[in-house]
């Protein structure tokens, strides 16, 4: 172990002793309880900061720093996929130039999702391949880059890939100095991070994430839980392929079973409303439901599931011909509905679904709802339908087929990558680590993309990679996914858990203003104990956040972290609205390149602004109420100076909705990863490499103070870009809106 | 790149049997293959794997795909003839518990 790990565990377990032993005090003995409404938010807020500091302990403890990777294989096959939909193309090509002159040898691909004449022609002229979508994809749902990468992967045959966003521009040596990795026939992927060239060193808009890319992603390393970010990765095609027919499997198993405890219902009501004369229309649909049971009873006795459900079709397509003839009129009305239903289950049939489909502007596609979310709500409203007995039957034969093995509602019955969630990442590589495969993060720069240069197009993205995160916390927690191991697990909530702070924000924000203007306290003194206990864990807290970063700036995500609260907590409410109650995810339109000035955009930061006006003026009535002796000199001051410290780290806000790109110069390039041989052959050892090989420092990052509004939680796992900008690689993933 | 045998039996079923690797390397050229079999009108498909050393997933991928084709064209597609690594990659992604493979080509189609 080095020392560096060893004062971090040391610290984690001090500031762990501290932490509880402080909210445990808070909980027993100083809740103010007459002033129960603002007392036990504040605690509540004070124990999720804990679980944070002590979920952030946790990814330290086993901080992984990978150093000097094992040179590459020879003769491996790897596809590079540079993915777009709508960036200027010299942007695109920019990149896929760059990715041509990768060292190692490969093929790269430019995946044009909006299929443009001139940027094909463009990737032919340079000799680089260009795939857009086959036809299996029309009419079907797109699911954005996810189904942009799972088509690809079904028209190329690389051992390996490297995925790259439009604007990710990759060094000559980035297969080189990754590929080493895969010699461990188990690891998956390949993450590095992404840095952004076009951000000044004060970096206003908080673009760059030097602790999740550093520190965050080596500590969940250690656990074997390195995320996958979507770009700048490299991923072994045969755990996607393996992953995506394992899903495929499991899904087709769970769709047929959902299929045909509907279809019971659906011809239960069917009989109900047939004569009891029509002998003819009753038998046929006594056989069906008797076809129904004895597929069920096979699937329960283990056959083969695609065995049951040839069968079953053969059998009931069977009774449908005999039927033909009845109830010709009623027919009429169903025919309209078992087309949509034949078209992957559409919405008119569910109105739940209308939010989740929407019209592509861009080439006029409808896109469908996707399975399996869509199926339960069109389940339902099939169920509820009142249906001819004809139309019963062949609703039946519509319903399993929609599940069965041909997955008739998707474009390819193998999607690798995810597709439950706006940011198909994090999602992905869950599911691959519950496969039993390994990540590695490897620390160094080998990409230099583009960061958004404005505020609205920021708070988008933010709030995008917030959304896509907590709803694979909603739809896949990873608490309960019985193949990962417990620290697995944690390592993935430990970054869904930190999107809540947004609460917890509105408390800390809330809790001086009531003290100064009111007057109440929520806890039951600011006594000696309170401070003895409260003090040295927040003091140990920042030690250990100093200790971590190890000299790369931490302030602006800390700033972002609080000051974007109306963003996390709309991330949460959209997500939830959505898995839960069918919603759209409602997100605004980005513009595709640097929108034109409109000017300060004050309107976007509306609640911080009051937060901040609230917080001045609050300041001011406790300075008036100490001055009249209404006010204890000590209360009034650990508040006012709690006000100061929110204040501070909302003054981020107002930088950033006055930055302008034009008028300062970006930061220096990353240093290079410098020779590691030195003098005779003597390597660097490991922490002075990457030390030399990590992304600029940053000078004016002042070393956090004490953050008396969030005083045990860090706060920083959250910054975690999934992928490059918003406008340039996210504009279309609203295929993937319900 | 592998051989790839296909032939039509005297009941129009179609067989298809890849020799050696069949892996990320041959599995487009697979998945066309079983589409034009199915387009020529053979919608009942058997893939013999008896001379098949290895598949990977990808592999697995293209008959997964040949069997949508087979299905929406009123037909099935079979496996017949397991070897013991292919049913590894079948056992490893639970395709064995909804895909059964048969003991050979001529049961392929009996039930």
């Amino acid at each position: 172990m080095t020392r560096r790990l060893l004062a971090i565990r040391v610290i984690v377990v001090l500031v762990a002793l501290l932490g509880i032993n402080y909210v445990v005090w808070r909980w027993l003995f100083s809740v103010a309880w007459d002033a129960w409404w603002i007392a036990v938010p504040l605690v509540l807020a004070e124990t999720y900061s804990l679980i944070d500091s002590l979920l952030f302990g946790l990814t330290m403890w086993r901080l992984r720093e990978r150093g000097e990777p094992v040179p590459p294989p020879p003769g491996r096959t790897v596809d590079v996929f540079i993915t777009t939909y709508n960036e200027p193309v010299e942007m695109v090509m920019e990149t896929a130039l760059a990715a041509r002159d990768i060292t190692y040898p490969h093929s790269t691909w430019i995946l044009d999702d909006g299929n443009r004449p001139e940027m094909r022609a463009a990737a032919e002229a340079a000799g680089i391949g260009w795939i857009t979508r086959s036809s299996d994809w029309i009419g079907m749902p797109r699911h954005a880059k996810a189904g942009n990468l799972n088509n690809a992967l079904l028209s190329t045959e690389g051992e390996f890939l490297l995925i790259l966003d439009a604007d990710q521009v990759p060094l000559p040596e980035i297969l080189d100095r990754t590929l080493g990795y895969f010699n461990d026939e188990q690891m998956a992927l390949v993450q590095t991070p992404q840095w952004f060239k076009n951000v000044p060193a004060r970096d206003p808009l908080g673009s760059q994430a030097p602790l999740f890319y550093g520190p965050i992603q080596q500590g969940k390393d250690g656990w074997n839980a390195a995320f996958f970010c979507g770009s700048n990765a490299v991923i072994r095609r045969e755990a996607l392929m393996q992953l995506g027919i394992a899903r495929y499997a499991a899904e087709v198993e769970e769709g047929v079973h959902r299929a045909l405890r509907t279809a019971r219902t659906v011809l239960r009501h069917a009989m109900e409303s047939t004569g009891p004369d029509d002998h003819q229309v009753r038998g046929a649909l006594a056989e069906v439901l008797h076809d129904v049971g004895r597929a069920q009873r096979a699937l329960d006795r283990g056959e083969a599931l695609f065995d049951v459900t040839y069968r079953f079709q053969q059998r009931v397509a069977a009774v449908r011909r005999s039927l033909v003839a009845a109830d010709l009129e009623a027919l009429q009305a169903d025919l309209a509905i078992i087309a949509e239903l034949e078209a992957g289950l559409d919405d008119a049939s569910a109105p739940a679904l209308d939010a989740r489909v929407h019209d592509h502007a861009q080439d006029g596609l409808t896109v469908l709802p996707e399975d399996p979310y869509a199926m339960p709500d069109a389940l339902d409203a099939l169920a509820a339908r009142d249906w001819s007995p004809l139309g019963a039957v062949q609703g039946v034969e519509a319903l399993v087929a929609a599940v069965d093995v041909g997955r008739s509602g998707e474009a390819q019955p193998i999607m690798p990558l995810a597709t439950i969630s706006v940011t198909e990442d994090m999602a992905t590589c869950m599911r691959l680590h519950g496969m039993g495969w390994r990540s590695a993060y490897h620390d160094e720069v080998l990409a230099h993309g583009l960061a958004p240069e404005d505020l609205p197009t920021m708070l988008t993205q933010r709030l995008r990679w917030a959304q896509g995160t907590v709803q694979v916390m909603l739809r896949e927690n990873p608490l309960t996914q019985p193949r990962l191991t417990w620290t697995q697990r944690l390592m993935y909530f430990a970054t869904m858990w930190s999107y809540l702070s947004g609460f917890a924000a509105i408390v800390y924000i809330a809790a001086p203003i009531v003290y100064l203007v009111f007057g109440v306290l929520p806890v039951q003194a600011f006594s000696v104990d309170f401070f003895l206990r409260l003090v040295p864990f927040l003091v140990l807290n920042q030690l250990l956040f100093a200790v971590v970063a190890n000299g790369r700036p931490t302030w602006r995500g800390q700033q972002y972290s609080l000051a974007l609260f109306p963003v996390w907590i709309k991330s949460f409410t959209s997500a939830f609205g959505n898995v839960f109650l069918g919603r759209s995810l409602d997100f605004a339109v980005t513009p595709k390149t640097r929108r034109e000035d409109q000017g300060n955009r004050w309107d976007l930061v509306r609640p911080q602004l009051w937060a901040m006006g609230l917080l001045v003026a609050a300041a001011v009535i406790g300075l008036v109420r100490l001055a009249v002796g209404q006010a204890t000199a000590l209360g009034a001051l650990v508040n006012i100076g709690w006000v100061l410290f929110d204040l501070l780290i909302f003054s981020v806000i107002l930088q950033a909705v006055r930055y302008r790109p034009e008028t300062e110069e970006p930061a220096a390039a990353p240093p290079r990863p410098v020779p590691v041989l030195v003098g005779a052959g003597a390597p660097l050892d490991v922490e002075t490499r990457i030390a030399l090989s990590v992304r600029p420092r940053e000078t004016a990052a002042p070393s956090p103070t004490t953050p008396a509004t969030t005083p045990t939680g860090t706060g920083l796992d959250r910054s975690h870009p999934p992928t490059g900008t918003a406008e340039q690689v996210h504009e279309h993933d609203t295929g993937d809106r319900r | 790149m592998i051989d790839i045998d296909v032939e039509t039996l005297a009941d129009g079923v179609g067989v298809v049997r890849p020799h050696g690797r069949l892996t990320m390397v041959a599995a487009r050229r697979m998945r066309e293959l079983l589409a034009d079999l199915v387009a020529a009108g053979s919608t009942r498909v058997v893939v013999d794997l008896s001379a098949t050393e290895f598949m990977d997933s990808s592999g697995l991928g293209a008959i997964i795909a040949g069997l949508k084709t087979a299905r929406q064209a009123g037909g099935d597609l079979r496996l017949a003839a397991v070897t013991e690594p292919v049913m590894a990659v079948l056992q490893l992604t639970n395709m064995d518990r909804v895909l059964r493979a048969r003991p050979s080509v001529e049961e392929a189609f009996r039930d």
